[in-house]
């Protein structure tokens, strides 16, 4: 079905029919773009509180907001970004792609893949909820501003009074529950809806690391449940599990965090890699270099990703050896991740590298991902991290990793998937001026960043004394900040613009291998008119290379 | 570029993938492991460091006949199961209304102890770090428990009206999955609240 038909289709019926039919979709491409569509709203909202911590930070002894608000700004900040832009964003693309790219109809299980949806949608409304609801009956504060890993005991009834805890804690669970089914969902997909001759070591990157990405997120996010879960006991029932003075430890609390939080950081990055993995070949005309090592790597690094968690608490005071391990496990991590940026160099050297807006992004990803890789090995080094933890240096790094790499990712994934989901090309052009504004915009930023904390300056600080040296770099930061916001809206109006007036995408625009690009865009309801059966990695080669098959050499 | 609508060649004759139902079972099941390791993780590790009594050692007795009864649950789970593939659906449900059964003996077991503990003993979810944990843990197996007799109900009302036969034995198999598994965390908190934790 062509995009007109559907436009005509949309257009002739009533819009309560239409919004029904949205509310109700178990199709795993309405979902997709539900996610993705919900995603980027909360994207607007996250970035518009790092706009007002920027703007508090942009010169000494700013009171542009006070330091209530500050507080709740980064914690919602944080908790938005990770949970309610960056996890729904990746499993929109994954629920969009996985089964196109595999060959089914559908996800395994259709109804709790909306289930799954609906949970992470109701809780990140839940969260904001809180801006509402969170004084209660007691007018003490409303939005949670316990920090987005709220430590123990700024959590307990007596440091947090009201209920915007309790916002943050049942939005983190019941969305949560939404992750782990929606994980369930993509494991079973990928190993029970394979096409005919979708061997495991047939399948497309995507999909694989897609896998690795949902193992984690059952084995990183149940975690997270159960200690929501004693959070909740101890505000409740009058629990002890955080009281420090009943016996019980606040440290248990980091562990049972960061046994999450650190997981969580390669539950994104991973996907982020899945999409590199399938743009970058297309854009340099090469099938992805080192196919099985790549698929081993990226179990290697969910192996790893498991245990490194205590690297974020070397500052509490572990013992000697506990140090000396995580220190080991953080360092070890790095050798399976560069395996892939050589893999991808390894895509790209010899090709014939068509520099368009997807193929821009992922260059930029790979570069900045190696620096981010490279301070993180810097802080791998407990004495190094007891210098610098809780500093501005930690907040440039994790930026770095997350804004440098995963966000850089998926504007690939969108300038390369959009004429799928939609039909129409992104504009060229705006897409050029996406790039190259938030390019700038990082780097005035996130490499800036880095050096206040050098110099001492604690994250989370409300306003600096004058005269530090951080008073020009803060102005410089907060500018890159503004450049950015401008792109991004350069993004939006591309997205919106090009649904309405960009040209015809035609089936296959990139001139692609997978199956997705096998089929009309968008995709008619059930993909696939017939199963396809497929003989090896790249079926669309295949299919317009009938003299020269991969076939042939698998 | 049109669509795919003829086979590719070398299409391979045999292409049998798992079933959907166990492998997403099986996800569920490694997610739970990961929230009850939290929680035994958070037991052994606040094993007498709470500052106020009762501990463990003066007010928890073993409850080795439940324990017997949820363990043996598992073992009709597995027959009725059988018996259903060979579509003998009144044994199927004798052996199912059987485990339904046992479950129930457990969870009343698990109710009479927890009476006890509070009305002879005083101990709470908040009276102290035991109580927390204690309560915590095995109320978090005995909420499996209780989903696990739900979800088991619905089988056996089904079953019942006759709506239960051979073709529904892979679902069948996915749910005694489930059961098998809290059988499973049994084995582990009993050791440790029962054995370890004293």
């Amino acid at each position: 079905m062509s995009s007109d038909a559907i436009a005509i289709q949309t257009a002739s019926r009533p819009w309560l029919e239409t919004l029904h039919e949205w509310l109700t979709t178990v199709d795993h491409k309405r979902l997709g773009v539900l996610y993705i569509v919900y995603a980027l709203c909360f994207l607007m909202i996250g970035g518009i509180e790092a706009t007002v911590i920027r703007i508090q930070l942009i010169r000494p002894h700013n009171d542009f907001v006070s330091p209530q608000v500050f507080n709740r700004m980064f914690t919602m900040h944080g908790t938005t970004m990770i949970f309610f832009v960056a996890m729904p964003i990746l499993f929109g693309f994954a629920n969009y792609l996985v089964p196109l790219m595999i060959g089914a109809r559908d996800m395994a299980f259709p109804r709790l893949n909306a289930f799954g949806f609906w949970l992470t949608a109701f809780g990140g409304l839940l969260l904001y909820f809180s801006f509402v609801g969170g004084s209660g009956l007691y007018g003490a504060g409303n939005a949670p501003d316990v920090g987005w890993f709220a430590y123990a005991p700024l959590t307990s009834r007596a440091f947090s009074v009201g209920h915007s805890s309790d916002y943050w804690t049942i939005a983190l669970l019941v969305s949560g529950f939404g992750s782990i089914s929606t994980a369930i969902n993509i494991i079973a997909t990928i190993l029970c809806m394979r096409c005919p001759g979708m061997l495991l070591s047939r399948m497309p990157l995507l999909a694989w690391l897609n896998l690795v990405m949902a193992g984690m997120v059952i084995l990183a996010v149940s975690p997270l449940t159960a200690a929501q879960l004693m959070l909740l006991i101890d505000r409740y029932l009058g629990g002890h599990f955080f009281d420090t003075q009943t016996g019980g430890s606040a440290t248990l609390w980091m562990h049972f965090f960061w046994i999450f939080g650190h997981p969580e950081v390669y539950v994104l990055i991973i996907p982020a890699f899945a999409f590199a993995s399938e743009i970058i070949p297309v854009f340099s005309r090469k099938p992805i270099f080192g196919y099985p090592v790549m698929v081993a790597a990226t179990i290697c690094i969910g192996f790893i990703g498991l245990s490194v968690w205590a690297h974020h608490m070397f500052t509490i005071g572990m013992t000697s050896y506990t140090n000396s391990f995580f220190v080991l496990t953080t360092m070890a991590i790095a050798v399976p991740t560069g395996i892939k940026i050589f893999n991808w160099l390894g895509t790209m050297w010899g090709g014939k590298i068509q520099f368009k807006t997807p193929m821009l992004f992922c260059v930029g990803f790979l570069f900045q991902f190696l620096i981010a890789g490279l301070t993180g090995v810097m802080m791998a080094v407990a004495p190094f991290d007891w210098q610098l933890g809780n500093s501005y240096f930690v907040v440039a790094h994790f930026h770095y990793v997350i804004v440098g790499g995963i966000l850089f990712c998926l504007f690939g994934a969108f300038y390369y998937w959009y004429p799928k989901i939609t039909g129409r090309m992104l504009n060229e052009g705006l897409g050029k001026l996406h790039f190259w504004l938030f390019l700038i915009g990082f780097h005035l930023t996130f490499d800036l960043m880095h050096i206040p904390g050098l110099l001492g300056m604690p994250r989370r600080i409300y306003t600096y004394e004058p005269g530090r040296g951080w008073d020009t770099l803060n102005f410089l930061v907060s500018i890159g900040a503004f450049v950015q916001g401008v792109a991004i809206l350069v993004f939006v109006a591309n997205l919106v613009v090009s649904y309405f007036k960009g040209a015809k995408a035609g089936n296959d625009p990139w001139d692609a291998w997978t199956l997705e690009w096998s089929i009309s865009s968008p995709p008619p309801v059930y993909n696939f008119a017939s199963i396809p059966t497929v003989a090896s990695r790249r079926p669309l080669w295949d299919l317009k290379h009938p003299e020269d098959p991969d076939s042939r050499y698998e | 570029m049109s669509a795919i609508t003829t086979p590719l060649p070398g299409s391979p004759v045999a292409w049998k993938l798992p079933y959907r139902g166990k492998v997403g079972m099986a996800c569920l099941i490694f997610a739970e492991s990961a929230i009850f390791t939290i929680f035994v993780v958070a037991y052994l590790y606040y094993v007498g460091k709470g500052l106020s009594g009762p501990t463990p050692r003066e007010v928890l007795e073993t409850p080795i006949f439940y324990t017997i009864c949820l363990l043996s649950s598992s073992l009709t789970i597995h027959f009725a199961g059988k018996l259903l593939e060979r579509g003998r659906r009144t044994a199927f449900l004798l052996s199912w209304f059987l485990t339904i059964a046992l479950g129930a003996l457990f969870l009343y077991g698990t109710g009479q102890e927890w009476h006890r503990l509070i009305y002879e003993h005083g101990l709470t979810i908040s009276t102290n770090l035991f109580g927390t944990t204690y309560y915590s843990l095995v109320g978090l197996h005995a909420f499996h428990v209780t989903a696990g007799l739900v979800m088991l109900s619905i089988v056996l009302f089904f079953g019942l009206a006759g709506r239960v036969g051979p073709e529904h034995s892979a679902r069948v198999d996915v749910l005694s999955l489930y059961w098998h598994f809290v059988d499973a965390v049994w084995v582990i908190v009993f050791t440790v609240v029962y054995v370890l934790g004293r």
